[in-house]
């Protein structure tokens, strides 16, 4: 089963079409990478798809819930926004960490609030959100671990390199057990010299059989980690394949020229 | 010397009178404009046009005019145009003038202050907790005000600190604070007259209460620089 759908979707900034007719899937467990140049749309595609921007026209279904329908002509309720919001996982380029919180508090807070707001509905008693709020801090814990950070559980993101951070982004974006989770170009704010520890946590998770969509400039990262890569050019999709596809034969000039001027560097 | 050390506590106890009003004033002002102010924030970044540039308007206007215009134009209006002095005369009213005045003035001043720290929070922040699934409220109170409250303390702290002297400016209309008692004594007052010393001694009143506002604020901000924004 496809975990992300998305059917001729469309998106205008004013006059200026962003994405047209774009339609793709990821099945479970699928990493899919999207590459192209700076201003193809792959970033208004990811925004589209996680909610932060409304697509014209299309379907975009994550977990086979419709979170965008361009057909659809009521409103969706906000309660209906923030759980569509849940399917969906985002690790920004500029990672985002919530400054005022160590980075324990920046990955549970956000589940600490749901609970919360689940809790008021259903009256449990201290006891019950005492032991609810252990299991998140314990949850975080081995998130935390398991992007390496254990020690530094008590700091706070300016005491961080930029890896370090986006690896905190990564485990507060897994915190909420997305169905999918997406990258929006995660090294392009990094020193070359530690996208590595990044690069490496994505991989791990791939393996993990994690179904995630990545935006990226990183084309041999690309190769190696993706089951799918999908090359942009001016809003719309132009070549689409496996990485030995894409990278090993492609088949348009524009993809021939933009992977030589990558590879190149 | 004797002389002076005779006037001196009759000095001391009526500077200490008009220091209380100008406290007095002082919390009021605040007490109004911080809250005030957020509302006025919130006008002038409206996405309805309309009110945006009318609250834009009024900012304009109150921080382009002096505020001793300001005061003289709230205490005296009513009762000249309209011919109904809403404030009476007596003391009472004429503070509460004084505190409409300096409640409007620096709510205004506040609104921009506020405004500077709002959109000094980068969006990114905002987007970070929709994407978790935060509600409006929750990213506003738990992830952006904390940051808001850093970025602000301060201009604010200046701005307080300028109020603390501007509160002198009521004397235009009487208010009995401190500068009013100093300079009764030039005057002549409780059997002391032609004496400017107690004038130039309110001085040091508005030394030490802003003195004492500089570390209180210097406090907050050490508090807050566990984080960077």
């Amino acid at each position: 089963m496809s975990v992300l759908e998305v059917k001729n979707l469309e998106k205008s900034f004013n006059t200026a079409k962003v994405l047209k007719d774009i339609s793709f899937e990821i099945e479970e467990g699928q990493v899919l990478s999207v590459i192209g140049s700076s201003g193809s749309g792959k970033t208004t595609l990811l925004r589209c798809i996680t909610g932060l921007e409304t697509a014209d026209s299309g379907i975009i279904s994550v977990g086979g819930t419709k979170v965008f329908d361009g057909e659809r002509t009521t409103a969706l309720t906000r309660e209906e926004k923030r759980k569509n919001q849940l399917l969906t996982g985002l690790v920004f380029q500029n990672f985002n960490l919530f400054p005022q919180y160590n980075v324990l508090k920046n990955v549970t807070l956000a589940k600490e609030l749901l609970l919360k707001d689940e809790l008021k509905k259903c009256k449990a008693s201290k006891e019950e959100k005492k032991q609810a709020l252990e299991k998140i801090n314990k949850e975080a814990t081995e998130l935390i671990a398991s992007v390496g950070l254990s020690d530094k559980l008590e700091f706070y993101p300016c005491e961080l390199s930029g890896g370090q951070q986006q690896r905190v982004a990564i485990a507060r974006a897994l915190m909420l057990s997305p169905e999918i989770l997406c990258f929006d170009e995660p090294t392009s704010a990094l020193d070359p010299e530690i996208t590595g520890e990044v690069l490496n946590v994505i991989s791990k998770l791939a393996k993990e059989g994690r179904t995630m969509l990545i935006v990226t400039h990183e084309m041999g990262f690309a190769k190696e980690v993706s089951d799918k890569v999908v090359f942009m050019d001016a809003g719309v999709i132009a070549e689409a394949g496996t990485p030995q596809e894409i990278f090993d034969n492609p088949q348009s000039e524009r993809l021939k020229s933009f992977l030589s001027s990558t590879l190149r560097v | 010397m004797s002389v002076f050390l005779e006037q001196f506590p009759i000095v001391f106890q009526a500077l200490n009178v008009g220091f209380l009003q100008t406290l007095k004033l002082f919390g009021v002002t605040l007490i109004g404009a911080i809250p005030l102010g957020l509302l006025i924030s919130m006008g002038s970044m409206s996405k309805i046009k309309p009110i945006s540039k009318a609250v834009k308007f009024i900012v304009w206007i109150v921080r382009g005019s002096p505020l001793m215009i300001q005061l003289l134009i709230i205490y005296y209006f009513p009762g000249l145009v309209f011919n109904n002095p809403v404030w009476g005369s007596g003391e009472g009213g004429r503070f509460i003038a004084a505190c409409v005045a300096f409640v409007i003035n620096y709510a205004c001043y506040f609104s921009e202050i506020y405004r500077g720290g709002i959109q000094g929070v980068p969006k990114g922040q905002q987007e970070a907790g929709v994407v978790l699934g935060m509600s409006k409220s929750q990213i506003f109170f738990k992830v952006t005000l904390l940051q808001m409250i850093k970025r602000i303390v301060p201009p604010m702290s200046n701005e307080i600190i300028t109020l603390v002297k501007d509160t002198s400016l009521a004397r235009i209309i009487a208010l009995q604070e401190i500068i009013w008692a100093g300079q009764a004594f030039m005057k002549g007052s409780q059997g002391i007259s032609g004496q400017i010393w107690p004038l130039f001694f309110t001085a040091v009143y508005y030394l030490i209460f802003s003195g004492v506002l500089t570390m209180l604020f210097s406090k907050l901000e050490k508090k807050l620089s566990y984080f960077k924004v």
